[in-house]
């Protein structure tokens, strides 16, 4: 448990990271709260020459509030998600989710950045993120672009992310709809989800979003529009046609597939209960 | 003259039955411990080891170049490198023998391959990972009934021809010993006669003790004066450094066995370890002390495991539900070496207590050991020696039997109890039960639970359930287990031939303080609250006054250290009796100083009294001071005493458990609404420990009932290897439970005590299983195995239809 050596780097803005990054390519990996690397680190699943941690980039830091989207910085804890008064009344289900996000020390570690970009299959945010039609945006060596949550993941640990491009921000476009639930069924605190639902529903529109149930976050169209059209059954049928659930230590496919239709069809009924 | 009164004089002893704050917990709860970590020695290195990813291969090379020029990389020892000290096996206290290094085979994953020794932790995982090793896969076994197949593939080559084990006759290659206990004959013909008889398999799944501290130890040879100090997490370190003297030739009074604080031990830190015996040759090769200590992943893959027991049971009954007879055959897992430790006399522990709290007039046990590609072990995990596999075993088979029966399951244990005027009680399988109240105890229990109520409540639950109504079940798991502790009478109890007595060494400072000195080792036990009790009220010297020290093999009078829950009734004893060797003297020292005959002064809470005179005495302080200043004729100076105590017979400590239980069916998820838990332990010592105790012993068998598992493929991979895949219950799931008791002293422990800390394990088990079951026996549930994780007790659901 012991990871093999390496060059830590902690440049203090986006350009001299990327710039660490341009020069070392895939030797080189950045570092947020570390909490899905290190463990990789430690077992030498992961191994890298050069490690550059984010952590002293302030611009990272911020979540601004504008009048079409709020952008949240990729340094931004899951803690600070769960105490920002102003984030959880606009888009209360990230507080929900954040708050099924292990325990308080992990929580004041982790970051969203690093949940969205691991590509971890387990992680909560990108399944909320696809949800909420977020876009993530990449800063590279030419530049930054924009990718939707929904086109970012490959499979697991694989995503549109080039080696050379840090994710920097996620761009939740405003309003969000106004009922809302993220209902996750875990054996314990700290551990992955078994099975995890994130519905948003309001004003005629539904969306649908699965957590671990895939080799990636699934987002459902079709089980979306069944939603939005009030078909609860249909919208299950749908969701249960988009899941690919894999048999592991938490069980047999089978039993994740109803664990799934159980906790979407809760979120579906707290999400309906919320709605203003 | 009296100017307090002896109420006051006897609270301020914190003697027996006081809640005394635990003494341990200043330094603990600042983080000034001193654990096996902590030990750092000037020069000292540190050892890792290469771990075998098969868990089955032949090792055809091991190619250490390329380590050794790894920075910082001293030396990589193979089991070549051991093979000319004749040490590259050793002995397991089975009577078996084990690997230190891979010998040409691995048989398990994450055994031990080469040993790193390195400049430090990062440098000696550097060159782990540098070790080149070749292996040649075998065919693997995970299966302990499919290694006894005729095809099943040999694991143990070295000893594949033998006809004899060491526990008598060997039938097959993968076949370890049976052990017999009972009448057969007349157990089968009473079950071929019963008006009813039920039959199950009861299988108590693999899982591992995982103590918070992992093992390790610092090995540092002195080559001057030819001295081994071995620092270690040793639950018996007088027998480590016994066991080290006679593998290594070094002689015994040239080494010095010190355990430090240890984060509990739970069984896994009995045994001996490759990591002992690799640390113990790198500090004789280099010269330097040599540091090794286990990884998470390293301590759930390849240390001392527990359980994993298939028992198929049957149990004969009248149709009134008054049992006549128990048969069980057990088939168990032992891994790749039998590496499990129990008394030599006891192959598979004290299984043979697998009548539990019941009275039946016949019974017959057989238990088959057999070995697998999965690690060794097979230790007393928060238990003494089988016995949390024997109450989970009979406590599933009343249940069974009650479900035959069409009987309440408390009704069934109440006709059934061995009955109050019964003990001493002999039973079936051998054991001599020295004393209990099982009615009265479960006559309390339910009435605090208020039992009619919740089964008054789980029928109404049960009508809305089929009514549409909820998706929630609730169980009501109920348990009355009977334990055996405090090993052992010598005649009976040794492990490598060391007989399992203990000892307590008492010398009283000329000022009226004192210390002790023990052969256990506290693990997290509070030994040096608890103990100091019972000489603070034998002797009524204030605990505050009375230090404690264990651990340290130079200092400490022998014993056989602490599992099994041993301590207080061997040790304990000892303490006890040790106290009275002082008393007797100091009797005679009050005498002399009161100028009266020895016979005419009596003792009273903390001081000699002339009797009938009660103003005129001599405490224990200024007894103490004479002792040291007074030429007392016929009188040596001086006041202290030694006991070792070989106890006449085992304690066996009760209780009465009962847990209710909410399931969810449609998500297999659970939640324990009350757990109420008896404990009779005998005399209590310190009832806030005893309380502590049980919460521990509550949330581990909370744990291996509900989640926690060590699971292999069928290649052999070990799948639970980490804490996020091997449940252990954080504050969160932790249940909250409601403790209460009952007093039952043992009739031959000088206080009357039996031991706890491992009741709550053993009796918790089958109380949450049980729940579980419960929960679903009118849909017709009569079996299931452990652990009842979400997707176990989701598929008990599907397997019965509930989710149509």
């Amino acid at each position: 448990m012991i990871p093999s050596g390496f060059e830590y780097h902690r440049p203090e803005n986006v350009s001299s990271a990327v710039e660490i990054l341009k020069k070392h390519g895939d030797d080189a990996r950045v570092i947020a709260g570390g909490h899905s690397l290190v463990p990789l680190m430690k077992l030498r699943m992961a191994e890298m020459a050069h490690l550059v941690d984010l952590q002293e980039i302030a611009e990272l830091r911020r979540i601004s509030f504008n009048r079409d989207n709020v952008v949240i910085g990729a340094m931004t804890t899951q803690a600070e998600i769960v105490s920002n008064g102003q984030l959880s009344s606009l888009i209360p289900i990230l507080r929900e989710t954040a708050l099924l996000i292990s325990d308080p020390q992990v929580r004041n570690m982790g970051t969203m950045g690093g949940n969205v970009a691991h590509g971890d299959p387990g992680n909560d945010m990108p399944a909320v993120m696809q949800c909420l039609d977020a876009g993530y945006t990449l800063s590279g060596p030419d530049g930054t672009r924009t990718v939707k949550a929904r086109d970012f993941y490959e499979s697991a640990y694989f995503t549109v992310r080039s080696d050379d491009e840090i994710l920097t921000g996620i761009t939740i476009p405003m309003p969000v709809m106004s009922g809302y639930a993220y209902e996750k069924q875990k054996r314990k605190i700290g551990d992955y989800a078994i099975a995890a639902a994130a519905v948003l529903i309001g004003d005629g529109k539904a969306s649908v979003a699965f957590t671990n149930l895939s080799d990636t976050p699934v987002w459902s169209a079709s089980a979306s529009r069944a939603l939005a059209s009030g078909s609860i059954e249909q919208c299950v049928d749908c969701a249960m046609d988009a899941i690919e659930p894999q048999s592991d230590i938490r069980g047999p496919a089978e039993f994740k597939k109803h664990v799934a239709k159980v906790v979407l069809r809760r979120a579906i009924h707290k999400a309906m209960e919320r709605t203003k | 003259m009296n100017d307090i009164t002896l109420e006051e004089r006897t609270r301020n002893l914190q003697g027996l039955g006081s809640s005394r704050k635990r003494v341990e917990d200043v330094r603990f709860t600042q983080g000034k411990g001193n654990y096996i970590d902590d030990i750092k020695i000037d020069g000292m290195l540190f050892g890792d080891f290469v771990r075998s990813p098969y868990a089955h291969a032949r090792v055809t090379g091991v190619d250490t170049e390329a380590a050794l020029k790894v920075p910082g990389v001293l030396a990589v020892l193979t089991a070549d490198d051991l093979k000319p000290l004749n040490l590259h096996w050793m002995p397991t206290l089975a009577g078996d023998t084990q690997m230190v290094l891979a010998d040409g085979k691995v048989l398990f994953q994450g055994q031990e391959v080469a040993f790193v020794v390195a400049a430090d932790r990062y440098a000696a995982a550097d060159g782990v990972e540098a070790v080149e090793v070749e292996y040649e896969e075998l065919p693997v076994v995970t299966d302990p009934f499919k290694a006894l197949s005729p095809d099943a593939p040999v694991l143990r080559e070295d000893i594949k021809d033998r006809t004899e084990g060491a526990h008598g006759p060997v039938r097959h290659h993968n076949h370890i010993f049976t052990w017999e206990q009972g009448d057969k004959d007349a157990t089968e013909k009473v079950l071929a006669e019963a008006d009813v008889m039920a039959e199950e398999m009861v299988y108590y799944h693999r899982t591992h003790p995982c103590p918070l501290e992992t093992c390790g130890c610092v090995a540092s040879m002195d080559k001057v004066n030819g001295k081994l100090t071995l620092y270690g997490t040793f639950q018996a370190p007088h027998a480590i450094r016994t066991v080290v003297s006679l593998i290594s030739g070094i002689a015994e009074h040239n080494i010095r066995v010190i355990s430090p604080d240890i984060g509990g031990g739970f069984g896994n830190k009995v045994g001996a370890y490759s990591g002992y015996v690799c640390s113990v040759v790198a500090s004789i090769v280099t010269g330097k002390p040599v540091k090794w200590v286990e990884d998470r992943m390293d301590n759930l893959m390849s240390t001392a495991f527990a359980r994993d027991y298939w028992m198929q049971g049957k149990i004969a009954a009248t149709k009134d539900g008054k049992i006549t007879g128990l048969w069980c055959h057990t088939t168990a897992d032992h891994g790749g070496f039998d590496a499990c430790a129990d008394p030599t006399k006891f192959p598979a522990g004290f299984m043979n207590i697998c009548t539990g709290s019941y009275d039946i007039p016949v019974a017959y046990l057989s238990v088959d050991g057999v070995y697998t590609n999965k690690a060794p072990g097979g230790v007393a995990y928060r238990c003494s020696f089988r016995v949390t596999e024997a109450a989970y075993f009979i406590e599933r088979m009343i249940e069974v039997l009650a479900i035959r029966l069409d009987m309440d399951a408390a009704e069934l244990r109440r006709i059934n109890f061995i009955g109050k005027d019964q003990f001493p009680y002999q039973s079936a399988l051998g054991w001599e039960y020295d004393s209990g109240d099982y009615h009265a105890a479960w006559e309390k229990a339910l009435d605090a639970v208020d039992y009619t109520g919740l089964r008054k409540e789980q029928a109404q639950r049960l009508e809305d359930f089929k009514a549409g109504k909820t998706r929630k079940l609730l169980g009501i798991g109920l348990a009355h287990f009977t334990e055996i502790v405090g090993a052992g009478p010598v005649k009976n109890c040794d492990i490598l031939g060391l007989g399992m007595f203990d000892s307590c060494e008492i010398r009283i400072h000329p000022t009226g303080s004192a210390i002790a000195r023990l052969g256990t080792i506290s693990q997290g036990q509070g030994h040096a609250t608890t103990f100091a009790q019972i000489i603070a009220s034998e002797i009524g010297i204030p605990a505050d006054d009375i230090t404690l020290e264990e651990g340290d093999t130079d200092t400490a009078p022998y014993g056989l250290g602490t599992y099994g829950s041993r301590s207080t009734p061997v040790a304990g004893a000892a303490t006890a009796m040790a106290s009275r060797k002082i008393m007797a003297k100091a009797q005679m020292i009050a005498a002399y100083l009161l100028e009266v005959h020895d016979n005419d002064v009596e003792f009273e809470v903390d001081r000699f009294v002339v009797k009938g005179a009660p103003e005129r005495f001599k405490t224990m302080k200024e007894i103490a001071f004479a002792a040291y200043n007074q030429a007392i004729p016929g009188l040596e100076p001086g006041l202290e005493a030694v006991s070792y105590y070989d106890p006449p017979n085992m304690t066996y400590p009760f209780g009465a458990y009962i847990c209710a239980m909410e399931i969810d069916v449609d998500t297999g998820e659970h939640e324990i609404r009350q757990f109420y838990a008896l404990d009779d332990c005998g005399t209590r010592i310190n009832p806030m420990i005893i309380d502590g105790q049980v919460h521990g012993g509550a949330t581990e068998g909370y744990a291996i009932a509900m989640g926690q598992e060590i699971a292999y493929d069928e290649m052999g991979n070990h799948m639970t290897a980490t804490l996020m895949d091997f449940f252990l219950p954080t504050a969160w799931e932790t249940p909250v439970y409601v403790t209460d008791h009952t007093v039952t002293p043992s009739p031959h422990h000088p206080i009357g005590a039996k031991g706890v800390g491992e009741s709550p394990n053993v009796g918790s088990v089958p109380a949450f299983s049980n729940a579980v079951h419960d929960a679903f026996r009118p849909f017709g549930l009569v079996q299931s195995h452990m652990p009842h994780d979400h997707w176990r007790i989701w598929k008990i659901a599907d397997d019965l239809g509930l989710h149509q």
